[in-house]
């Protein structure tokens, strides 16, 4: 059958150090220098997913990115993954996109490839984790979409099930291409890279594209096509007496059934060790 | 030029979800810092719907809207974006807030990106500016940032929010005139999905966003044995349990509906009792706001330690068996 298949995938910072981001209190921006840049975890489970289903039918597998020109580098893990070639969207007019702006160059950079059968995404970005980003393409490509897909079978471009997960359980979908889907972790364990896939992957078609190459309507693109814009920036108020306790076990557990009393837990009584007098006999 | 605030009240097999009525609430709420308010209006989509309609009115709905069809009776994206599309064109609302469930999520941008306006996606706190325009507060890097979001020139300016965040639900009795939406249009919708069923388990025991103590277990429990206790805890003291994301890698918890966080869900328990949590960004921004939370973790340094009120250092594998132990008894 030979499906082309795009996969979007995002370079972020790797949400391993997240902890160590903070804020610059003059000048308001986000603090992260250090950190790696790493393609977006759970995207790596929808290019995992394309290259199964390209195993499958035949076909390409394309991957997809809006970033800054400095994505080639995190980009090429994913060719090394097994991926043919790489799009990447790269302009100084894309900078300060929101979901739907974002959605809307990733959407013309599909549309100039043409002809292709399935756009997969990941569920949410591990930096900006709106979760969106898959619906809004769906829109701007006119395809049906659906978001957290846990299961999905291509017997044939007009007979596609696939499972969804919801709160407490699941939606079970019949489907026909063209479609975007957003894959969920739970949808497989992305392969790691070998020595031979890395080497190929340097040699793989790389394309970029900037704003001229791609037919936009410049009213949708960047922080001016963005309905939302991003105001004042803060940390999270975490307040806390934490204060730090180098109790024993039995203590430990005495503080903690305190607690759960002030609580109005109620429990009878327990046992809470012995302590031995000091006289010696 | 209206102000008003509308809701999108989610249900699932004929069920209203709480986070719906959450928003409601917080409708009324938003409506009193406004100088000059709308009405607060409720959206209801799905097939047989007339017996929500009282508690879509009981939560305070000024106004309802009725999208009540068979083909409607489980979600379809294009079809229920539609109708909001449709309603939105002709009523041009304020606000929109959705809850962010697993198709909420979905349906909040899908119909954003048919009207052409922003949505402010998994939002902590809303708040409402001087000129009565929505600000959203939304986490990232995992909850480490905080930022506002606004929508300036787009209506409606949508908002997503999970449930448990807001406050709980109270009831405000509203006449709530019920609008019945014409959706011959449906016929004319286009689509390449068909939903074949939903299929949904209660979990057993408290529910997670219910609970007033959260017993949370993390990678350091360590293994099966050893989160049993847990379980064995939770269920003496009415309690619910909850995980971080390795146990649910490593299949210790029941799942991914129990994990807190990014990803997970959010609490505000009035205890909340972590066990071998190192504290992740990911996790602690779904838990931060609890009463009381005590974490146990034998490494001083744990960053947990600094969002908790009682950081006991120690061993959990001596400390869990010792508590099963005091609680069952
Ligand atoms: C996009 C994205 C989304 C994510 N979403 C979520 C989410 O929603 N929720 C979530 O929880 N995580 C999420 N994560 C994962 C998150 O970043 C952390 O990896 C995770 O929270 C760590 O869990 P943990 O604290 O249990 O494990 P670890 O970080 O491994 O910590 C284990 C802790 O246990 C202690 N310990 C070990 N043995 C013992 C013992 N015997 N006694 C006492 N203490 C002991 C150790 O000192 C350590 O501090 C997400 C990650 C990404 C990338
Ligand atoms: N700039 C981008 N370039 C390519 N894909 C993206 C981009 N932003 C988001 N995506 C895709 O959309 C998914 C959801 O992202 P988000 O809506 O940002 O949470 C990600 O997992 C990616 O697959």
């Amino acid at each position: 059958m030979g499906l082309n298949i795009v996969v979007c995938v995002k370079p972020i910072p790797d949400p391993k150090y997240y902890n160590e981001i903070t804020i610059d209190p003059v000048t308001k921006t986000v603090k992260r220098q250090g950190i790696p840049t790493i393609i977006n975890p759970i995207d790596k489970h929808a290019i995992e997913k394309a290259l199964k289903i390209k195993e499958q039918h035949g076909g390409k597998v394309i991957l997809m990115s809006m970033a800054p020109p400095d994505a080639q580098e995190t980009l090429l893990e994913g060719l090394a993954m097994g991926a043919d070639e790489t799009y990447l969207l790269s302009d100084r007019k894309f900078a300060g996109a929101d979901t739907l702006a974002t959605s809307y160059v990733l959407a013309r950079g599909i549309q100039k490839i043409g002809e292709i059968d399935l756009v997969l995404t990941g569920t949410e970005s591990g930096d900006g984790a709106t979760a969106q980003v898959s619906s809004q393409l769906g829109e701007w490509l006119g395809f049906s979409h659906l978001w957290g897909v846990v299961n999905c079978e291509v017997k044939s471009q007009d007979d596609i099930y696939l499972k969804t997960k919801i709160e407490n359980g699941y939606m079970e979908w019949s489907g026909k291409l063209p479609m975007v889907f957003a894959v969920s972790r739970e949808i497989n364990t992305p392969r790691y890279t070998s020595i031979m896939g890395v080497m190929k992957a340097k040699k793989k078609p790389f394309t970029i594209w900037s704003f001229q190459d791609l037919d936009l309507d410049e009213v949708y693109v960047g922080l001016k096509g963005s309905p939302t814009q991003p105001g004042d920036i803060f940390s999270p108020d975490m307040g806390r007496k934490g204060e730090i306790l180098k109790i024993s076990k039995e203590e430990a557990v005495e503080l903690i059934i305190e607690k759960l009393r002030a609580n109005g837990i109620n429990i009878e009584s327990f046992f809470s060790g012995c302590v031995r007098g000091e006289r010696n006999e | 030029m209206n102000k008003d605030i509308w809701v999108y009240v989610e249900q699932i097999e004929g069920k209203i979800t709480n986070v719906s009525l959450e928003l409601l609430s917080e409708a009324h709420r938003l409506k009193t810092k406004m100088q000059r308010p709308g009405q607060v209006v409720a959206v209801i989509i799905g097939s047989q719907l007339e017996e929500l309609i009282s508690t879509v009115q009981e939560y305070g709905a000024q106004k309802i809207y009725v999208a009540d069809d068979k083909s409607l009776k489980l979600y379809e994206p294009q079809y229920y974006a539609a109708i909001l599309k449709k309603l939105i064109k002709e009523n041009d609302p304020h606000i929109l807030l959705v809850g962010a469930s697993a198709l909420g999520s979905q349906l909040a941008p899908t119909v954003a990106a048919k009207v052409k306006t922003g949505v402010a996606a998994h939002c902590v706190e809303l708040k409402i500016s001087e000129n009565d325009q929505l600000v959203a507060v939304v986490p990232a890097f995992g909850g480490k940032v905080l930022g506002d979001i606004l929508c300036p020139k787009n209506r409606p300016q949508i908002a997503s929010i999970k449930q448990g965040i807001l406050d709980k639900p109270v009831k405000i009795e509203a006449v709530g005139e019920v609008i019945k939406v014409d959706l011959s249009f449906l016929t004319q919708v286009k689509t390449n999905l068909k939903p074949l069923k939903i299929c949904r388990e209660e979990p057993k025991g408290v529910p997670l966003e219910e609970a007033e103590i959260v017993i949370c277990g993390g990678w350091g429990v360590g293994d099966q044995d050893t989160w049993h206790y847990l379980e064995k805890i939770a269920e003496k003291i009415g309690g619910a349990v909850a995980c971080t994301r390795p146990p649910v890698d490593e299949g210790w918890a029941p799942g991914e509906h129990v994990m807190i966080g990014t990803s997970g869900k959010s609490v505000r328990p009035k205890l909340y009792l972590g066990f071998g949590i190192s504290g992740a960004t990911h996790h602690i921004c779904g838990m931060k706001d609890s009463g009381l939370i005590i974490s146990i973790n034998r490494d001083e340094n744990a960053e947990i330690f600094k969002v908790s009120d009682y950081g006991i250092i120690g061993d959990i594998k001596q400390v869990l068996p010792l508590l099963a132990e005091a609680v069952t008894k």
